[in-house]
């Protein structure tokens, strides 16, 4: 169980989720961690240039499920929800995933054709994150 | 399922037909989609096309098997000729014309048609032919009639289809005339067709007429030629086009297939990417396009230009950015000339109603930029496109396409499992240094990515890589256990590691040990002793009748030994007198420890010995002939255990051993005994390793060279036990941090198990 969001100024440009079936309570707990989120990048004095702070890791971790942050250079948030009991997934994996995340974003930023705050809909972007989750799963 | 029997042509025909939907290449099914498409495109009614779902068998079975869609085609074929549906008219009907398909969808010729007929037109180039397409469809049928006379007069080598200029249809109508012909035996008319729509493409004449005009204008007849004789790629991607259009001309759809039956084959079979093949034509017209943009043929369109550009074909906006995706190979923000052949060619396709692939096809792959010069020189169709491999001769024309081009279609088939349009070949492995690895490779290999992630990261992946190599070094089975904060399931691990690390360390270096491992200080609420007589102790000595400890826990702080040897050799003595209490398992260290005992015993005790000679040594228990060589100090030890009064002869003798040694020592050797039978009740399995280490420990204690002084040898000895009775307590600690980690592991494993247990309740 696995939901992966792309969040730019608070509102979701993008969200699957691996089991389709209460994505709402996602969709809730995404919405929460942005406030974790925010309060992690604000707290960052320094400039946020370097590549390892973009990775917020573990944010908070629930009884149900962990949630991880990322924040890229333009304040977009990528969020990523696993469950709990997916014990399998380590903290660098939950990186690489971050990494191609950013990766296949900025593929979909460069498309010129994509204008910036529109809902995501590469088929590229949806492939990646399909083989991305169904991997993790 | 009613037999039926077709004719050649109809086989022909249908198998084309099949394929054609045969979207998912399975040769059995032809997709349901397609199907509709294409009976829908027969331009009969719903009802008649669900009737004649039904009648072929295929609402029964659901889906479109081989025979079901021939019989359907073949109902097709009925119904547009008029006659009743009827099953047992499938083969009693004999000459049936084939069925005719108007809608563009499934036409290539229809595509090629359009994309020349519009890229003459820069502003409404591309709308106009499927806005014609859709409008003028019914009227093609009128059209048709006309138009066929004029379409007659076509030689192959005369200027192709000089005819449309009298129609008043659009190119597309022209086309559909064409392929229309009522009139039999066009053969030639149907290699010529595809020849006609090449010369098109070099105007740019807007307007229908005009398109047709542009039919008629030129394209020498060698080109004409050149294209029926080409790779027949045109011929074989209108392949599916022609029985279509063809009128119940069996003989020109005879010929058709058997102009290029070997190639036909070849092409229907060999994939679909052949569809997307671009001709020298479209070539030279995307060159010409992409000048007007971007004077310099080596240089990047970008993205906004192109935008624009493409914008112009009124496709949405959607559609475009997947082709933008698929064609900006390199993902710069900029289409070089191959990326803009090929998106181009990707619009015009999908003008014309051709789905839009999910990955760029290998004609379209960017390697071909380097076949069009920048002088534009038409290739030869079949190097084109043929190139199924990356590493085709690309010289380098294209600033940074070719590296690119042989690394990112390799890297791209080599992470299919990935999946990830950035060539990043590292896979999801628990590995974390094959993750590494992959890493520091990917970022080797992409230097043009445009996140920062990539440059960024291999410094902190080096950094792992070497944390994670250096820990493996000495060998511990956890790497990862320092090199990262990675919150691992279990928290074992990397206290495990710390552990596997003292362990490792603690036979090699005691004071190393002291160094890396910090163990959390076991709690000693000693009361009854000075210091970390410990919770240990109290336990053990819980666990031993009071009786015997008495005299041993009196004995303890009391026993203020010399330090030097004496307090080794007393602890073996503490042990045996502990033993002689009653207390367990120690016989089997103590033996051990005699041996490094003697030792030093030998040579340190014998001078104290002979220094001193206290007759203590009544109250020795039994003893080793080695150990009553040390009588006097270990007797007054022993006697300070078991008699209270022996302490002041041990203080006397430790005050004549040593002048200077502090009582501070004293209790430490004590300490150390006690810790050693502390150790050796818990954990009876890692007594043996830890009274090794503790002999070891006390074997390393060399002999202190008696040419310094009994002062500064004592010290020296009391530093030494000192740091001896450190590693010996770290190694305690460490060996219940063990515990401790075992227990939780456990506990860990258990909360799994109950959570897998518990019925899916959180989901």
């Amino acid at each position: 169980f696995l939901i992966c969001v792309a969040i730019r100024a608070n509102y979701p440009l993008y969200i699957r989720s691996v089991p389709t079936q209460g994505e709402l309570k996602f969709h809730y707990t995404v919405h929460t961690s942005l406030d974790v989120v925010e309060e992690k990048i604000s707290g960052v004095g320094k400039a946020l240039a370097d590549q390892r702070e973009l990775y917020l890791g573990l944010l908070y971790p629930t009884e149900d499920y962990k949630v991880y942050g990322y924040v890229t250079n333009s304040k977009v948030k990528f969020v990523i929800v696993v469950d709990s009991s997916n014990t399998s997934l380590r903290d660098n994996e939950i990186r690489s995933m971050f990494r191609k995340l950013h990766n296949s974003f900025t593929d979909v930023m460069c498309n010129p054709f994509y204008n910036p705050g529109d809902p995501i809909q590469s088929k590229a972007f949806d492939s990646i994150v399909s083989t991305m989750m169904v991997q993790a799963c | 399922m009613e037999s039926l029997t077709l004719s050649d042509v109809e086989q022909k025909y249908y198998s084309e037909l099949f394929l054609f939907c045969d979207v998912d290449n399975t040769k059995k099914v032809a997709s349901n989609g397609k199907v509709l498409d294409l009976f829908r495109a027969a331009q009969l009614s719903n009802e008649v096309v669900h009737q004649i779902t039904e009648l072929c068998g295929a609402t029964r079975l659901g889906h479109f098997g081989r025979s079901q869609f021939y019989i359907a085609l073949k109902l097709i074929a009925l119904a547009q000729s008029g006659l009743p549906l009827r099953v047992e008219s499938l083969n009693s009907v004999r000459d049936l014309p084939l069925p005719r398909f108007v809608m563009g969808k499934n036409e290539q010729e229809m595509r090629h048609v359009v994309m020349f007929a519009d890229t003459e037109n820069q502003g409404p180039y591309l709308p106009r032919p499927p806005g014609r397409v859709q409008a003028k469809k019914v009227s093609a049928h009128e059209m048709i009639q006309p138009c066929v006379p004029t379409v007659d007069p076509q030689p192959d080598t005369t200027s192709p289809v000089v005819s449309p200029n009298q129609s008043p249809p659009t190119s597309p109508h022209a086309w559909r005339k064409h392929k229309r012909q009522a009139s039999g035996g066009n053969v030639d008319r149907q290699p010529s067709v595809p020849g006609v729509v090449w010369p098109p493409f070099r105007e740019a004449q807007p307007g229908p007429v005009t398109g047709d005009g542009m039919w008629s204008a030129h394209s020498p007849p060698p080109v004409q030629e050149s294209w029926v004789s080409f790779t027949d790629t045109p011929p074989s991607c209108t392949l599916p086009m022609h029985p279509p259009s063809a009128q119940p001309e069996s003989t020109t759809v005879r010929t058709v297939p058997s102009a290029m039956t070997t190639n036909e084959i070849q092409r229907q079979t060999s994939g679909y990417d052949d569809p997307w093949k671009i001709t020298d034509e479209q070539r030279q017209y995307y060159i010409n396009q992409f000048k007007t943009i971007q004077a310099d043929l080596t240089g990047l369109i970008p993205g906004s230009a192109a935008k624009e550009f493409f914008t112009k074909s009124k496709l949405p906006i959607l559609e475009l950015s997947h082709i933008w995706e698929l064609s900006d190979f390199d993902k710069d923000g900029a289409l070089t000339l191959d990326e803009f052949c090929a998106a181009f060619h990707l619009v015009v396709a999908r003008k014309n109603g051709y789905d839009l692939p999910e990955k760029l096809p290998e004609s379209l792959m960017p390697k071909l930029i380097d076949l069009d010069d920048s002088a534009g020189v038409p290739e030869p169709d079949p190097e084109v496109g043929f190139s199924a491999s990356p590493v085709e001769v690309t010289p380098n024309k294209s600033p940074s396409m070719p590296s690119l081009n042989q690394n990112w279609p390799e890297l791209n088939q080599s992470n299919e499992d990935t999946a990830i349009v950035h060539p990043v070949p590292i896979r999801m492995t628990p590995s974390k240094i094959h993750m590494q690895e992959m890493e520091l490779k990917r970022t080797g290999s992409d230097h043009t990515h445009p996140t920062s992630p990539l440059m960024a990261k291999p410094p902190e992946l080096s950094e792992e890589t070497k944390l994670a190599a250096a820990i493996k070094f000495p060998g511990t089975t956890v790497g990862d256990g320092y090199s990262s904060s990675d919150s691992f399931t279990s928290d074992q691990e990397p206290i495990s590691s710390a552990v596997n690390r003292q362990r490792s360390h603690s036979g090699t270096s005691p004071e190393g040990l002291k160094v890396v491992a910090p163990p959390p200080p076991p709690p000693r609420p000693n009361a009854s002793h000075s210091r970390s007589s410990s919770l240990d102790m109290n336990r053990n000595f819980a666990a031993v009748p009071a009786g015997p400890q008495q005299p041993g826990v009196v004995a303890f702080p009391p026993a203020v030994p010399p330090r030097p040897l004496p307090t080794q050799t007393s602890v073996p003595h503490g042990h045996r007198s502990v033993e002689g209490d009653g207390l367990p398992a120690i016989t089997s260290t103590s033996p051990q420890q005699m041996p490094e005992q003697p030792n030093f015993a030998d040579f340190s005790q014998f001078q104290v010995f002979a220094v001193d000679q206290p007759a203590d040594d009544g109250e020795k228990p039994s003893d080793s002939g080695q150990v009553e060589r040390c009588a006097e100090t270990t007797g007054t030890m022993r006697t300070a255990k078991n008699d209270v009064q022996a302490e002041e002869r041990n203080a006397t003798t430790v005050n004549s051993a040593k002048v200077s040694t502090p009582l501070a020592p004293p209790p430490k050797p004590v300490r150390r005994r006690l810790k050693s039978e502390d150790e050796l009740r818990p954990d009876v399995e890692d007594l043996p390793q830890k009274s090794t280490v503790i002999a070891t420990v006390l074997a390393t204690q060399p002999s202190i060279p008696r040419s310094i002084g009994k002062d500064k040898k004592a010290i020296q000895a009391s530093i030494r036990r000192n740091k001896e009775t450190n590693t010996v307590l770290a190694r305690l600690n460490s060996e219940l941090q063990q515990q401790l980690k075992d227990l939780l592991e456990e506990r860990i494993s258990l909360e799994v198990q109950l959570e897998q247990l518990r019925p899916f309740s959180h989901l």
